[in-house]
């Protein structure tokens, strides 16, 4: 009786272990199913020309689908630590979603403001009303010239990246 | 094997092979309903029904959808709305049912909480309706990414966005919803498989499950009566109809029930043949951009409540930010319907009528309810921005003093 009680046991705790390691990586292999695709992760680079940009006008480029803006600070906007220098004029480069839930806030005279659930961000990317925990995200880029590259990283970046990372 | 005789008709050969006879009886004939209730209780049959009309509406606007953002919208708008014969038929079929389901599944859940039909034995029956809610509403939003327009793209945009709230695995997760660091391609096509095969398929099962939660503690009264319901059955089988507390399901209980539905029915033809354009939002006829964020933009009515809960709190609060409270009273508001049999603290069942304290409550609720649903469809700016901060910290109350309600009812009553 014991005997046949064991050995009963024995066989569903080894096919408890066999489906638990079967089961796990089936799992595993659903998840990574999920993931982004190899293409969508290797998306490209958008390279954008400060040039011909005008004070106070902000302009908005694509970059892996979502929108950049880049303001060229008018001489009444603030300065920030947050600006990117370029020979003698001042930039503000950001993504272009609210950091809230993502939606894109319009330029209004001299704000960004969010019409989902009525964020505002300042010319320098700070959030001044509503839910937004945090500034506009920065996205990568180097400076090279007078255009910058998104998607790489240059000490440019790197620099607003950390001053970003202390405003928190 | 039980021994098989020549079957005399169709029916005795299936009754000796499956029990049909029985299994008429346990489910139809001999299923019993009280007979003290009115029209509220006609929900059930009436949800069924629109969930069918949604499936087979469903099955015909799927044999002519193509889930990629380059084929989407043209489908339905060109290929389904101008090119199949009645295929608006199907598609404003399908819009307005989901829309109308989400009447009567609000209906159906207030009556129960009115008459107590969620609480001492009646727990199953009001989790099971609940998770049926969460899945409606999840296919409500997965179908609405569907025809891929502004509303679209931004409705999911923003509802994938409330992931980034889960602590230290926020962003990795909201990426890993969407395989793309956007809403996109696999997203679209991944929220299709969820809307036409996961989501109705768990929906089928949990509707199983709720029918089944209604076996052991039977349906609740307008008068909340503990019923002895074998023996109001042999009542009933004895011929003593009138006496007899309870009635069976077919063929009396289901006469009212088709009443009611042919009523509904009418209503919700009207709807779309008459008045369809409520459940088609003219933003959504601007196929998906993901540089351009409507100017303002807004759920289906029946997510509004919870939508405004979500962004009531527009400003920090101690430290914490307005993100995080707005979030956690989002999550606490879907969760909230689904505790109220463990915050209910009435050791009775009782309608609300005889609940004095609990009827105020329940009112308040309601309009809490109704003016949480305007304001989410306001602009949330100036005085807009604070009627829907203090509705939302009043839902968060209502439910909070909820115990201490309905202890006070059973306090007057020398409970």
């Amino acid at each position: 009786m014991s005997n046949d009680t064991n050995r009963r046991d024995f066989i569903g705790y080894s096919f408890a272990a066999v489906a638990a390691v079967g089961g796990g990586f089936a799992l595993v292999g659903m998840k990574k199913a999920w993931d982004p695709l190899p293409s969508v992760l290797a998306g490209g680079f958008t390279t954008i020309d400060l040039s011909p940009m005008k004070p106070g006008k902000p302009e908005t480029f694509s970059w892996r689908g979502k929108p950049i803006f880049v303001l060229k600070k008018s001489e009444s906007m603030e300065n920030s630590e947050r600006d990117l220098i370029v020979g003698k004029d001042r930039f503000t480069v950001a993504i272009g979603l609210c950091t809230h839930l993502g939606c894109i806030p319009a330029w209004k005279k001299d704000t960004w403001k969010c019409a989902c659930h009525g964020g505002s961000f300042n010319p320098s990317g700070k959030q001044t009303f509503g839910p937004p925990p945090r500034p506009l995200d920065l996205p990568p880029f180097s400076v090279e010239g007078n255009t910058i590259v998104l998607g790489n990283e240059g000490p440019e970046f790197k620099k607003i990246f950390a001053y970003l990372a202390t405003q928190a | 094997m039980a021994k098989i005789t020549k079957a005399n008709s169709l029916g005795e050969w299936f009754d000796q092979r499956l029990n049909t006879t029985q299994f008429n009886k346990v489910m139809m004939t001999e299923y019993w309903i009280p007979k003290d209730i009115n029209f509220l209780w006609a929900m059930g049959v009436l949800l069924a029904t629109t969930f069918g009309i949604l499936i087979i509406s469903g099955i015909f606007l799927m044999m002519y959808y193509k889930p990629d953002i380059n084929l989407a919208f043209d489908s339905v708008n060109y290929t389904i709305m101008q090119e199949v014969a009645f295929g608006w038929l199907f598609r404003h079929m399908h819009g307005v049912a989901a829309s109308v389901i989400f009447l009567i599944i609000y209906i159906h859940m207030f009556t129960g909480i009115y008459y107590g039909s969620y609480k001492q034995g009646r727990e199953m029956i009001w989790i099971s309706g609940m998770l049926l809610f969460m899945t409606f509403s999840a296919a409500g939003f997965s179908g609405y990414m569907l025809p891929w327009g502004q509303m679209s793209y931004w409705a999911a945009m923003v509802i994938t966005n409330l992931f980034g709230g889960v602590p230290v695995i926020g962003d990795a997760l909201v990426v890993w919803i969407r395989g793309d660091f956007n809403v996109a391609d696999a997203t679209l096509t991944r929220f299709f498989m969820l809307h036409v095969f996961l989501l109705p398929i768990t929906i089928m099962g949990l509707i199983g499950l709720h029918f089944y939660t209604l076996r052991i503690p039977h349906v609740n009264n307008q008068s909340s009566e503990e019923i002895d319901y074998d023996l109001e059955a042999q009542k009933y089988l004895s011929g003593n109809k009138k006496e007899s507390k309870v009635i069976p399901f077919w063929p009396v209980f289901i006469s009212k029930d088709l009443a009611v539905l042919g009523v509904f029915l009418i209503f919700y033809f009207y709807l779309v043949f008459f008045h369809y354009n409520f459940a088609m939002d003219p933003v959504n006829f601007d196929p998906a951009d993901n540089m351009v964020t409507p100017a303002h933009i807004y759920p289906e009515w029946y997510f509004l409540w919870s939508y405004e809960v979500l962004r009531g709190f527009f400003f920090d609060i101690a430290g914490i930010k307005a993100f995080d409270i707005g979030l956690a009273a989002f999550g606490f508001a879907n969760v909230a319907f689904l505790l109220l049999p463990f915050l209910d603290k009435d050791p009775e069942i009782l309608p609300a009528h005889k609940r004095p304290m609990f009827f105020i409550w329940f009112w308040i609720l309601m309009a809490d309810l109704i003016v949480l649903t305007v304001y989410g469809k306001l602009p949330p700016t100036g005085a807009n921005a604070w009627v829907g901060f203090y509705a939302a910290l009043a839902f968060l109350i209502i439910f909070a003093v909820l115990p201490l309600v309905t202890k006070m009812d059973a306090k007057k009553r020398g409970k």
